[in-house]
């Protein structure tokens, strides 16, 4: 009973909002004592696991490029692009941009977009770009809120688009798992059962993208430009 | 043969060049914390593999340290002014997305063919990680392209890497250490009390019980862990295997399938999933850390709530 403390750290933490880096030492030292594990053996596992985890920062690499594009004004591009086109809204295109995203994670190119590569320096620009040229320039909050959009259209199309691939990790989990607990799957029916919720991601999400544009109408108080 | 660890040098030398660059920056007031900070990430990436889990775990604990107390400080790279950037923009045209297209360009086509070159019989490339290097060969490519073309100064890349490493700050090892957490979770078998606790709490006489609760139990125990990898072992050996599937004859594929994308609504939903919800609001430097979090909120209900309708309707199908 007693190992689930750390639980408890991680809610209290995060909602007391302290330091991330902190609670998640506390309650890694909370559990880990709770379980018996002594304070040196759980040094030794924080730094396995986080060094064995090294994979994921991988993606940082795209800083330099990605940095210098931003200074010869790849962001402002992006801005100009999509502002010159009447057609094409904030909402619209972050519509597209989860449809493209779906479909991607679907053939199993999961790190084609992501939000280092592909948000920052392109879609959030673009995004804030067709919602200035509709509505005039936005206030800090509005922004704010059309970048997070921006993100949320690369995850959602990321989650629910990726195990449509027969190859993803967590199909290769699935199946794994189940097959050690006696039961056989075949892969390509993990696949077909994703589909009708990866259909419901792009109705939910996407309507819900569409909107952005009449609240963005809203926050600009009514009438277009 | 080329393999993750070739990548980690190349990024811990990056992380070494910016910390010698924040090192030198006298307009950050903090710059020792901030130096100290990139450089352990540098030791962390090009050393990790050979110094062993003690020393890897008291680099871990001094990143926390200086990350958790405010003791990192943010330099000031010489970058660009907005005007420039609009007057390069407007001047350069459209040209200035090639290097930006190039980098998902070469992953594309690096995940289908850098695994195929051998010599002597054994593959040049190490073929179970082409995703992620053809991510960094995408990277370089791209890297080299842009300076041969926009002739930067030499220090450009560097500094510019600088200046979006230190807006996201300390969010840059979130990631990394919420997989340990996970780790110390694990050996301390959180797992197995949470799924107790479910099987013991959750009523689940019914048919459509043992759905919902399969499903909600999926979804808050990613939102606790952070990663629906976590909790799918767990709510499926509580729930899923003896109630669904060998109670009230489920199919098991649809039960395994659906009830992943169940626990995916919970990433949505928890600042645990780092690199999904917080460092891209750091990236997109939001006011608020749970800014994305929050936008996604509405969604992650609605797609638990259909998850639950979609499993309930086809996994007890004949």
């Amino acid at each position: 009973m007693w190992p689930l403390a750390g639980i408890a750290v991680v809610v209290v933490g995060f909602a007391a909002g302290i330091n991330p880096l902190i609670v998640i030492v506390l309650a890694a030292a909370v559990t880990g004592t709770a379980a018996g594990i002594s304070p040196l053996h759980l040094i030794e596992l924080l730094g396995r696991a986080y060094n064995d985890s090294r994979y994921v920062s991988i993606v940082w690499l795209v800083l330099p490029a990605i940095g210098l594009l931003e200074r010869e004004g790849l962001q402002e591009r992006a801005r100009m692009l999509v502002a010159r086109a009447r057609v094409v809204t904030a909402g619209r295109l972050l519509v597209l941009y989860l449809v493209v995203r779906q479909i991607s994670a679907g053939l199993g190119l999961l790190s084609l977009f992501g939000h280092a590569q592909t948000v920052r320096p392109l879609i959030a620009p673009m995004a804030e770009g067709a919602a200035e040229a509709q509505h005039g320039p936005l206030r800090e909050g509005t922004r704010a809120l059309v970048r997070a959009y921006a993100a949320s259209a690369d995850n959602v199309g990321a989650f629910f688009g990726e195990d449509i691939f027969v190859a993803v990790g967590s199909i290769l989990l699935i199946r794994a798992f189940l097959h050690q607990s006696g039961i056989d799957v075949a892969p390509l029916s993990l696949s077909l059962w994703a589909m009708p919720t990866a259909a419901l991601a792009v109705a939910v999400h996407g309507l819900r993208l569409w909107r952005l544009d009449a609240v963005l109408r809203r926050l600009a108080g009514g009438g277009s430009r | 043969m080329i393999g993750l660890e070739q990548v980690y040098w190349l990024t811990g030398a990056m992380f070494g060049g910016i910390a010698v660059r924040s090192w030198r920056d006298r307009s950050d007031r903090k710059r020792v914390g901030t130096a100290a900070f990139w450089a352990l990430l540098a030791v962390s990436f090009g050393l990790g593999s050979r110094i062993g889990d003690l020393a890897n775990g008291v680099i871990v604990l001094a990143l926390v340290i200086l990350g958790g107390t405010r003791a990192l400080g943010r330099g000031s790279p010489a970058t660009t002014s907005a005007r420039e950037r609009e007057a390069r923009a407007a001047a350069r045209g459209n040209a200035i997305f090639a290097p930006a297209l190039v980098i998902p360009l070469v992953a594309i086509v690096g995940t289908f063919t850098l695994a195929l070159p051998s010599w002597h019989g054994s593959p040049i490339v190490d073929p179970r990680e082409v995703t992620l290097l053809s991510l960094a060969l995408g990277v370089l490519i791209a890297l080299a392209a842009a300076i041969a073309w926009l002739r930067p100064p030499l220090i450009a890349p560097l500094d510019e890497a600088r200046r979006l490493a230190d807006s996201i700050g300390w969010a840059v090892i979130l990631p990394q250490m919420l997989a340990a957490l996970g780790a110390v979770f694990a050996a301390s078998g959180v797992g197995g009390e949470v799924g107790r606790i479910a099987t013991e709490w959750l009523p689940v006489e019914t048919p459509f019980a043992a759905v919902a609760a399969y499903c909600v139990g999926m979804a808050l125990f990613t939102v606790v862990m952070g990663n629906a990898f976590a909790a799918f072992p767990v709510m499926t050996a509580a729930i899923g295997i003896p109630l669904i599937v060998t109670r009230f004859s489920g199919n098991p594929a649809v039960m395994g399938s659906i009830g992943m994308l169940a626990g995916f609504c919970g990433t949505l939903a928890t600042p645990m999933a780092a690199n999904f919800n917080i460092v891209p609001a750091a990236l997109l430097e939001l006011p608020d850390r749970n800014g994305v979090i929050r936008v996604q909120i509405p969604t992650a209900i609605a797609m638990l709530i259909g998850n639950i309708a979609l499993m309930y309707v086809f996994v007890y199908r004949r």
